[in-house]
């Protein structure tokens, strides 16, 4: 329903002050701070296990919890941790919160729709993790669930996962659709597509690979649990099942899962930087085309996950060319960001580090990306901890330094206050080099053949596992700084004012925080929301502007 | 930066609720792309299956041609009923619309009613082989669709009536079923395709 208007509620029913973050609000930029909260409290859970995994492997003894616990822990560490925290903060949290600023509209395309996303999240995860308490153990297949692992560990836990897995895909398709229903129907007449911040086309694209990709796991795992509960024999080689066609339906959602994390991600820092470096985005154009090659590429890279599952060499040849290509868009983009950079008058805060940050983790997960897309090279380290490695350099040094980078930027957006910037500079620096510390280690070990999703290891790996662990500590205390300073700050923080930034985006040009419908008036029309520059006013705005790319980035 | 803020020139298209521009109908579009996708998913098992997993000795996969055949017409047909009543609705014809849904409801019902005539005569059940268990997931999944398709015309056709939501001018629940009714017998034509003449 579009008709839904906040305004025409009875003001008396409509809940107010904090209580409106508990309540069925059809409002965006509400539903956006419940998609940050929700997710930073599974954030929470999730490092705890992850605080699990590596306590337990600080030792190769299975000494710290038993070997089917730690095969539950891992499970729910990476399924929380994907589905619960990474997917709906940079889509839900974020794109519910700018995305309307950004197309100049007063809500989402689909208010009642994005409310119902939203509540289907709480209780998926509660019930994913009540499966360890409830139905006597959690699933203890890892977040891949490939059968038969999946049909021969204890089914209650296994069908749980799935039933929430299931609820937060319908809650990731409903967003998708409203995203895409929002960018391409909901612009401000005259506004252009060519026109919008680059997040509104990182989320075009993130959203289109929801729609297609997620559904296709959904009957995936309908077909899992007609395997679990009737016996059927999809998946199932003992019934004459065929576990192979698992693994591509689960990769077809699951690579591009990788995207749908980390194309908003890219979409986030491409706001951000031009903001704080006082420089137009460094080709606008180039960054649009990179992100529509990134989405169609890669709905068409999922078997590199499989190179060691009896695939045909035509088939390891096709994937591994396409998967090298999405090297290119990618560094486009990664070039991008570094011209951005180049000669601007940065400002070297939180927002700022944890964004340059994000630039030095992501291209190094980006070549250990393409090493792995290469057959030889990944038959040698498949299954190990150099891929452990390399996925938490993409979605932790990826997507998570830009949610911390986007919460420093957008919190006085959110409050109307600033977060201290002495705590945050001692997150990011806990946080760096705890991360790398945990991190970089894990692909030496790979290399050597330690293998992923086992308790115990050989001594000889001992010392780098602890050091690993040392890092994973530092991770967690990295988090008290952001509590302490997210919390005090709500009450006590330096009043931001509107734009603390001297941004040019919409989001700005409205109070901070914002009034329910976005504006009190009309809506701005931005057309140039990158148009920043060291000559006030005269200015030729096209050469500026970063749209086309050989003019720009010269001055 | 003088382009930079303009005053706003609101135009708005011209299919508005409560001053909202209605796009629900492609959001069930863009949905329908996502539903779509689901049975792309079950297809791909279900040819990827028949192509490497050879049957158990002595398993039946030889389908019966006639009654989904029938079946197949019978959808077809309700199709163009829906478009039928698609049209009066549009021009004003109430009363003919509504007798084209009814229609269409029979023509569904008859569907889902062939449908349970073939299952309870095949000689396989659901966890007989792989095959069976394939035809059952598309097929059962796919007339999980058509009951749901029949329960909105019927809701439709309720609200067609004489005082009822549904009318000339407002008519976006006819048109959003109509549009599902299609897809739905979009997916049946290929499910026949590659279930029983491949």
């Amino acid at each position: 329903m579009t008709v839904a208007n906040p305004l025409e509620l009875e003001p008396g029913l409509q809940p107010q002050g904090w209580l409106r973050y508990l309540s069925f609000s059809l409002d965006h930029k509400v539903i956006g701070i419940q998609y940050l909260v929700c997710g930073f409290l599974f954030y929470l859970v999730g490092g705890a296990l992850a605080g699990v995994i590596r306590t337990e492997l600080a030792s190769p003894m299975s000494d710290f919890v038993g070997r089917d616990t730690y095969n539950e822990v891992l499970t729910l560490h990476g399924t929380i941790m994907i589905f619960l925290w990474i997917v709906p903060v940079v889509n839900g949290a974020f794109g519910n919160y700018l995305i309307p600023f950004y197309v100049g509209a007063r809500d989402m395309a689909f208010p009642r729709l994005n409310a119902v996303a939203f509540w289907l999240i709480p209780p998926a995860g509660l019930l994913l993790i009540s499966s360890y308490f409830l139905a006597g153990a959690a699933s203890q297949s890892g977040w891949t669930a490939y059968p038969p692992l999946s049909l021969t560990t204890p089914a209650a836990g296994q069908i749980v996962w799935i039933l929430s897995v299931l609820l937060l895909g319908g809650s990731s398709i409903f967003g998708g659709i409203n995203f895409i229903a929002t960018v391409l129907k909901l612009r401000r007449p005259g506004l252009k597509l060519m026109q919008l911040p680059m997040f509104c086309w990182a989320m075009l694209g993130t959203s289109i690979l929801v729609v297609l990709a997620t559904p296709v796991l959904a009957g995936t795992l309908v077909m899992l649990s007609f395997d679990i509960i009737a016996h059927t024999g999809f998946f199932n080689p003992s019934l004459g099942g065929n576990v192979v066609v698992y693994q591509h339906l689960f990769w077809f959602y699951s690579h591009p899962a990788v995207y749908i994390m980390v194309l908003p991600a890219f979409g986030l820092v491409s706001e951000i930087l031009p903001v704080h470096a006082r420089k137009p985005l460094f080709g606008y154009t180039t960054m649009v085309y990179s992100i529509m090659a990134i989405v169609v590429l890669g709905l068409v890279v999922w078997a590199h996950h499989m190179f060691t599952s009896g695939t045909p060499p035509w088939m390891r040849l096709f994937f591994t060319i396409a998967t090298s290509f999405i090297a290119v868009p990618t560094g486009i983009k990664f070039f991008n960001w570094l011209a951005t950079l180049w000669g601007g008058k940065i400002a070297l805060n939180s927002a700022v580090l944890f964004s340059c940050a994000f630039i030095f983790n992501f291209v190094f997960g980006g070549i250990t990306g393409v090493a792995l897309a290469q057959v030889p090279f990944d038959i040698h380290v498949h299954d190990t901890y150099f891929v452990v490695g390399h996925f938490h350099y993409i979605v932790y040094g990826g997507s998570v330094f830009v949610i911390f980078a986007s919460l420093y930027h957008w919190y006085p957006k959110f409050t109307g206050r600033l977060l201290n910037e002495d705590l945050g500079r001692l997150h990011f620096v806990l946080t760096f080099i705890g991360f790398n510390l945990c991190f970089a280690p894990q692909h030496w070990l790979g290399l050597n053949g330690m293998p992923r999703r086992v308790a115990e290891y050989d001594p000889a790996f001992t010392t780098w596992n602890q050091v690993s662990s040392v890092g994973a500590l530092l991770m967690a205390i990295s988090t008290l700084p952001l509590l302490i300073n997210v919390v005090v700050t709500a009450f006590r923080g330096p009043v931001a004012g509107d734009n603390p930034w001297n941004a040019l985006t919409p989001e700005w040009l409205t109070s901070s925080p914002p009034p329910v419908e976005n504006w009190i008036g009309e809506a701005p029309l931005v057309t140039e929301p990158y148009g920043y520059g060291e000559h006030p006013g005269g200015f030729d705005l096209d050469r500026i502007s970063g749209r086309d790319l050989w003019s720009s980035g010269k001055s | 930066m003088d382009t930079s803020l303009q005053p706003v020139t609101t135009a708005q298209p011209a299919s508005e609720e409560h001053g909202h521009p209605d796009f629900r109908l492609f959001g069930l579009a863009t949905f329908l792309v996502a539903d779509g996708m689901t049975f792309a998913g079950f297809f791909a098992a279900y040819l990827t299956f028949r192509a490497v997993n050879p049957l158990p000795e002595g398993a039946i996969y030889e389908l019966e041609l006639l009654l989904p055949t029938i079946n197949t017409v019978l959808l077809l047909v309700s199709s163009f009923t829906f478009h039928r009543a698609g049209t009066a609705c549009r021009s004003g014809r109430m009363q003919t619309s509504r007798r084209w849904l009814l229609l269409s409801i029979a023509l569904g019902i008859a569907f889902l009613a062939g449908q349970m005539v073939e299952y309870f005569s095949l000689p396989f059940g659901l966890t007989d082989n792989l095959f069976a268990s394939t035809f059952y997931a598309l097929t059962g999944f796919h007339g999980l669709h058509v009951t749901l398709g029949v329960i909105c015309i019927l809701i439709v056709w309720f609200q067609a009536r004489p005082g009822g939501s549904i009318s000339q001018d407002s008519h976006f629940g006819l048109e959003a079923a109509e549009l599902y009714w299609h897809f739905v017998d979009g997916i049946w034509v290929i499910l026949y395709g590659i279930l029983y003449l491949l």
